[in-house]
């Protein structure tokens, strides 16, 4: 769950780090009203949750008033890499006079949180050696004042900055561990001339697994916006999700939509992707992603069925799973071939592949055998399988 | 190598739905399960095993040195603690969305104890014919149709291809010393390169197949092991999810399936084994190559 700026500074706000002031509006009115109340020239930015806003034309200076409510108009209710802008935040334009990167994230090698400082700046810091600090710490303890220094030691900082930038990655750390965060960055964080340190811009991801003990901490930061797809769902996606949520026995509706006409029900985990690599090599065109695993009912697997066949110019289904250990594959056979029945077709007609070999494949066989479908065990590979979809779709088109 | 046929064996969570169905799969192949836990039902039995409150009443009347953790993913820190304080030497997360920090937690806390982990959000491993820990492969008809003893050894990211790749190695005669689904998630107890520094002194492997997938660093940290120390093992890897490579910031199948910032692409996972001198097919068909 990724926050959005003005969410992620007043949650690290909470831990001591010092931001520029900053407003959040919603409309131009209220945009000149805030320049007007901080004085001087502002930056007018767009509070959408993704990376790389000055990039995406997101962030915006303006010398007066007047022009902050002109760069407020223009980024109110536009979309912004899909994502529909609906509030600005108006800050002070500060004068500094260096500017550094901090941030905390797992080390997955070391499977230990990370800090990171860096005169470097970017999200690139991992890259260049010389002007990054990094430094693994106990999740247990946090990271130890010796170390924060010696971070900022490293990189040649002194004086008033050395102690301030190692009371901010003490800081960073504390809310790192105890928000359940993934990954926290302020950049750019930048030193002023009495040597103090401000935060300009700051990214807080918290875990989605951790949410059911994260709520209460994040609830006076308001509506969390979810950008899972990295673009907003289509009413596909939604109505599958929907779907899903209907029963919480197994996955069946973790839907992504793609161009082609070839439907896919595949699975499970690590077997979709494979299938939908090689549907890809054969020269398919998927017309969506899905998961099936961890012992769908038959209703949830129809409804599925019945909605990826409902896409405009999809004539074919694709069922590809691995060997099956928990799931069922006589439940996957019977939901299939319904949902195949419920959208008016016959099963023979649509199903170019059905391989869901393991639990119960004896009784999944006997059931497309009687819908007039073939059935492929395990001797028919993944990869085979793929090139059988494509092939038979192409045929029947 | 991992998994005494001889060690006794603890479920925690034994009297879940999941847990039940695996007891007696596990039971049925020879699983050596002398006991379980599930707090408040104590005195109860699964399967025939007595069930216990705590690992520390069950300790007074069994000496297991595995457990396998199957309880819900905001009791998985105690549970492990709780084996981890009483001695516990190999211990099987099964649990899907336990928070990173959890899992930080648990892997800092069972090196300090000796503890190998595996997982979280694994299905478990099996030693053909030997053992098995845990639901892979599923019920015991599926498992002797799957899994084939033999001298390659399967390591996985996904606990279906687990048993796929199995299967698919079973269906041409070539069989397994040992199959481990490591676990989907980002963040794991024993990895790829913990596994293959174990398979190295193991005298019943002669070579492995390795799965990978977007996401995470699991795939380059073992390219730069071997890089640094050749292996005398034959070690064929196939990653999924190239499309995965061009939809930056999307999430697909396991928590660990990401792509962020450019970093755990498929393409620049296969380019770094293949510079580490490991055969990536590019195809799951070609998984065969050089294996005997």
């Amino acid at each position: 769950m990724r926050l959005v700026e003005h969410q992620s500074r007043k949650l690290l706000s909470g831990y001591g780090i010092a931001f520029t002031d900053s407003v959040v509006v919603s409309t131009a009115a209220e945009a000149a009203a805030a320049a007007r109340r901080i004085g001087g020239p502002v930056m007018v930015k767009a509070q959408v949750p993704f990376g790389g806003r000055a990039k995406a034309g997101a962030v915006r200076s303006a010398e007066t008033a007047e022009a902050a409510a002109g760069e407020a108009e223009q980024l109110l209710g536009t979309d912004l890499r899909g994502v529909p802008v609906t509030s600005v935040s108006v800050e002070s334009k500060v004068r500094f006079s260096r500017e550094l990167y901090a941030g905390i994230a797992w080390d997955t090698t070391d499977k230990l949180p990370v800090a990171l400082l860096s005169t470097g700046g970017g999200i690139d810091v991992e890259l260049s050696d010389e002007h990054v600090a990094r430094q693994t710490f106990d999740p247990s303890l946090g990271l130890a004042v010796g170390d924060s220094r010696g971070m900022a030691a490293k990189l040649g900082l002194g004086g008033r900055t050395l102690e301030a930038a190692a009371t901010l990655l003490e800081q960073l750390a504390n809310a790192f561990l105890e928000t359940d965060a993934v990954l926290i960055e302020i950049n750019p964080l930048v030193e002023q001339t009495d040597g103090e340190l401000l935060g300009l811009d700051a990214h807080v991801e918290i875990e989605d697994d951790a949410m059911y003990r994260q709520q209460e901490r994040l609830a006076p930061l308001g509506e969390l916006a979810s950008t899972n797809t990295g673009r907003p769902p289509t009413p596909l996606e939604l109505e599958a999700a929907r779907i899903d949520a209907m029963d919480h026995r197994g996955v069946a509706g973790r839907v992504v939509e793609f161009d082609g006409n070839l439907a896919l029900l595949i699975g499970g985990g690590g077997a979709s992707l494979t299938v939908f690599d090689a549907i890809l090599d054969h020269g398919g065109k998927p017309a969506n992603y899905c998961e099936v695993g961890g012992n769908p009912t038959p209703e949830k697997v129809a409804a599925v069925t019945e909605l990826l066949l409902s896409k405009p110019g999809v004539s074919n289904l694709a069922v590809v799973m691995n060997v099956v250990n928990n799931t069922r594959a006589d439940d996957i056979a019977a939901g299939v071939v319904a949902g195949v029945r419920q959208t008016g077709q016959e099963p023979a007609d649509v199903i170019s592949v059905f391989r869901v070999p393991g639990n119960r494949e004896q009784e999944a066989h006997d059931i497309l055998t009687a819908a007039g479908v073939p059935f492929c065990g395990r001797e028919a590979s993944l990869d085979e399988c793929a090139r059988l979809a494509v092939q038979r779709g192409d045929h029947a088109t | 190598m991992l998994l005494d046929p001889q060690a006794e064996i603890m479920v925690q969570g034994i009297t879940g739905r999941e847990a039940r169905a695996m007891v007696a799969d596990m039971l049925e192949y020879g699983g050596n399960i002398v006991a379980g836990v599930t707090p408040g039902k104590g005195g109860q039995e699964v399967q025939g095993i007595p069930v216990y409150d705590s690992v520390a009443q069950l300790k007074a009347n069994h000496a297991p040195t595995v457990t396998i953790v199957s309880v819900p993913a905001r009791a998985v820190l105690e549970a492990t603690r709780e084996a981890l304080a009483q001695g516990i030497e190999l211990c099987l997360i099964m649990s899907e969305r336990v928070p990173r920090l959890d899992t930080c937690k648990i892997i800092a806390e069972a090196k300090q104890a000796g503890c190998t982990i595996v997982g979280p959000n694994s299905l478990g491993l099996i030693r053909p014919h030997i053992a098995k820990l845990g639901t892979i492969g599923g019920r015991i008809d599926n498992v002797q149709r799957s899994f084939l003893p033999g001298r390659t050894a399967v390591l996985s990211r996904s606990g279906g291809m687990t048993t796929e790749i199995a299967s698919f190695l079973t269906t041409h005669g070539i069989g397994q010393s040992i199959a481990v689904g490591v676990g989907g998630d980002t963040i794991i107890g024993a990895t790829f390169t913990e596994l293959i520094t174990m398979l190295e002194d193991d005298e019943s492997t002669d070579a492995v197949v390795i799965y990978g997938e977007p996401g995470g660093t699991a795939e380059e940290e073992l390219a730069s092991y071997l890089s640094a120390c050749r292996s005398r093992l034959r070690i064929n890897a196939f990653l999924s999810g190239r499309f995965v490579d061009d939809l930056e910031g999307v999430r697909f199948g396991h928590a660990a399936v990401i792509v962020e910032g450019g970093r755990g692409s498929v393409r620049g996972k296969k380019q770094a084994l293949r510079d580490a001198g490991v055969f990536v097919a590019d195809r799951f068909d070609d998984l065969l190559q050089g294996l005997s």
